[in-house]
């Protein structure tokens, strides 16, 4: 089945600079229970988002206006924990297309990989840049692009950012993992008939 | 001479269906298990595609993740988890699954019946959309979680796309001292490794101590292979494996038994293979551990004190580290033996299986629980459960002033009832300690079980080796 296709983009940012950013932080375990893949960007960052009572937080930075964009920016190990895909979810379904840190736990990488949230890591000295710039600029803009897989600052700093060329295509192309894997079924018959 | 291989590679090797160049390996898959809360979209996208599933004999599904733990036999009372169960339910049947559903002999959490009923073998690829499945890899197989796409990758064709992950070898060496688990261990390891410091590696775990431990307690080690990053860990399978499996549920029995035994002793890796990574540990120097923070790897000695502020290098992880303790409400450089507690939650993927409970009610026999805590027993499964039972555990559990719940994942990710209150501290079986895990604002300590069941009777963080020995 065909997802969003992503190549280029230039955006203004959110920058969350915490590092190991866990998968229940992004969705807490409370707020998996719906049986379709849309909706959770409401319940995204939900306890740092919300008190108790329901009422937002004002310090919490995606409850700050000053800041909007389609790109956040999260200190390292981002995405540690549960295999839950719900986070990659909630974190398109708020309106993010990429997620810029400079180390990505492997489940989560995965899960963005398969649902158009471009994960891309930076070194720690470029990440620390970023959240400077943005620092200085709250409205500063970043540019990723994917067919070149660089990062962009508006000073013109740039660095360049590794994918896997068959999911730099499939992200490109709105392919599907599947629809590979579908192709395979013969072959998959046959492996089960050796194994 | 042909190249020496790792055990993770031997078994990555033998179930590859293809491997293109500049394609991730599609890996055939020997054992899917599936729960309620990472499989209905993934059901939806079999429907969607019009395709069944490709390989039901090697599908079995269960209902933990949000399961109550009281009176089981009743509808479920909140209504979204009730209706993701049913709509499991439906899938299972639509599809053609075996669930062992809520009231089934063999329900509870998916890590734990998996090896009970002889589900999980060595040399096996095992996946769920669940993290902690690295626990089946105590059997000598590869084990992982996936994301709920990936879900639908193996409902569809049985194979997941997977890159080769790296490979990390930890052995442990020497001998455990008195007091120290499993749960040690691997709490130790985390410690030193960092919460990402395996990422992007896959673990075999070797050495004089980790041969020494039963089937169950090589699972907790398994387990929380994920809280370092890892994809999964392994340990070789030998005769202790072997005698685990002999007479289960769905192992192979009698003579085709004896026949895969013969090829599962050659499941080890071979002398002088190559790792990416080598660590190496003394057992001596593991103690009962603790963790203080909000991730797993921010753990210590229980007689140790929390860090100091300066001991950590660089702004953002002083930062990182600063937010953690507020969290949590501590001091950095305070002790943390003595910190009163509020709840206690045996339990969880990690720490439920009967061995646990048998320790833990070694521990309390005779005792009764402090006044100020609340402690919950929570069974991996319905086989635990009727097992602590049969064993008279649920009595001295009573006497102790304990409650024996039903299996599921429970306090672990609080989905269901079972939340610690905010601002309260739970010392925990456990694997994880994020911020709200247990419920929102809880504070949680991941600890052992006999760490956990001392806590119980004394109402603070407490050495059990103190209190035994």
């Amino acid at each position: 089945m065909r997802k969003e296709k992503i190549s280029e983009l230039t955006s203004t940012v959110v920058p969350l600079a915490i590092e190991n950013i866990d998968t229940d932080q992004i969705i807490p375990a409370r707020f998996l229970k719906a049986t379709t893949r849309e909706g959770f960007g409401e319940n995204l960052f939900r306890d740092w988002r919300y008190n108790n009572d329901n009422t937002l937080k004002n310090d919490f930075i995606l409850n700050d206006a000053t800041y909007s964009g389609k790109i956040l920016v999260a200190g390292k190990n981002f995405g540690c924990g549960s295999s839950r895909e719900h986070a990659a979810w909630a974190i398109h379904d708020f309106g993010f297309q990429v997620v810029i840190s400079s180390f990505f736990a492997d489940i989560f990488k995965n899960n963005a990989l398969n649902n158009a949230l471009l994960p891309v890591q930076v070194s720690d000295d470029f990440l620390k840049k970023i959240f400077q710039v943005v620092e200085n600029d709250h409205k500063c803009r970043v540019t990723v692009d994917l067919p070149q897989q660089t990062v962009t600052l508006a000073d013109g700093t740039s660095e360049s950012f590794e994918i896997n060329a068959y999911k730099k295509s499939c992200m490109m192309n709105g392919y599907d993992d599947i629809d590979y894997l579908l192709s395979l079924r013969e072959e998959i018959r046959h492996f089960e008939l050796v194994h | 001479m042909t190249q020496r291989k790792t055990l993770f590679d031997k078994i990555w090797d033998a179930h590859i269906v293809k491997n293109s160049e500049g394609y991730p390996d599609a890996l055939y898959i020997d054992r899917h298990f599936i729960h309620e809360v990472t499989s209905p979209q993934a059901f939806d996208g079999l429907r969607k595609r019009n395709i069944n599933v490709f390989n039901t004999a090697r599908t079995t599904a269960t209902a933990d993740h949000n399961v109550p733990t009281k009176d089981q036999h009743l509808p479920i009372k909140e209504a979204l988890s009730r209706h993701q169960v049913e709509t499991l339910r439906k899938n299972c049947s639509d599809f053609g699954v075996e669930l062992y559903d809520l009231g089934h002999p063999y329900q509870g959490i998916v890590h734990i019946i998996g090896p009970e009923l002889g589900l999980t073998l060595p040399g096996m690829t095992i996946v769920c959309g669940d993290s902690h499945t690295s626990t089946h890899g105590a059997f000598g197989n590869i084990s992982f979680g996936i994301g709920t796409s990936e879900v639908e990758q193996v409902l569809a064709t049985q194979c997941v796309l997977q890159y080769r992950p790296k490979t990390m070898l930890i052995e442990v060496n020497g001998e455990l001292g008195k007091g120290v688990l499993a749960k040690d261990v691997i709490l130790y390891i985390i410690s030193k490794l960092s919460a990402s410091g395996a990422t992007g590696y896959f673990v075999e775990y070797a050495g004089q101590a980790i041969r020494n431990l039963s089937m169950e307690a090589r699972m907790t080690i398994c387990n929380m292979s994920i809280e370092m990053g890892a994809r999964g860990g392994l340990i070789a399978p030998d005769q202790i494996t072997f005698d685990y499996i002999k007479g289960r549920k769905f192992a192979p029995q009698g003579e085709n038994f004896e026949r895969l035994v013969e090829q599962w002793h050659q499941l080890r890796s071979d002398e002088g293979a190559h790792y990416d990574e080598v660590v190496k540990f003394d057992a001596a120097d593991i103690a009962p551990m603790i963790t203080y923070g909000t991730n797993p790897g921010m753990g210590i000695k229980i007689t140790d004190r929390i860090p100091a502020l300066n001991a950590l290098k660089g702004e953002s992880e002083q930062n990182s580290f600063s937010k953690s303790l507020e969290y949590m409400g501590l001091e950095p450089g305070s002790a943390i033996l003595g910190k009163a507690i509020d709840y206690v939650f045996i339990g969880s993927c990690t720490n439920a299986r009967i061995e646990d409970l048998r320790l833990v009610a070694s521990m309390v026999k005779g005792k009764t629980k402090a006044a100020n805590v609340e402690v919950w027993v929570v069974p991996g499964s319905k086989q635990v459960e009727n097992q602590a039972r049969e064993e008279g555990l649920d009595k001295i559990f009573e006497a102790a002033g304990f409650q024996l719940r039903q299996p599921g994942c429970s306090a672990c990710l609080g989905m269901n009832e079972d939340k610690i209150p905010s601002g309260k501290y739970c010392i925990s079986t456990s694997n994880r300690n994020f911020e709200g895990r247990q419920g929102p604002q809880s504070r949680t300590f991941l600890a052992s079980p006999l760490s956990a069941a001392a806590a119980a009777i004394t109402g603070k963080v407490t050495d059990v080796r103190e209190l035994v020995y």
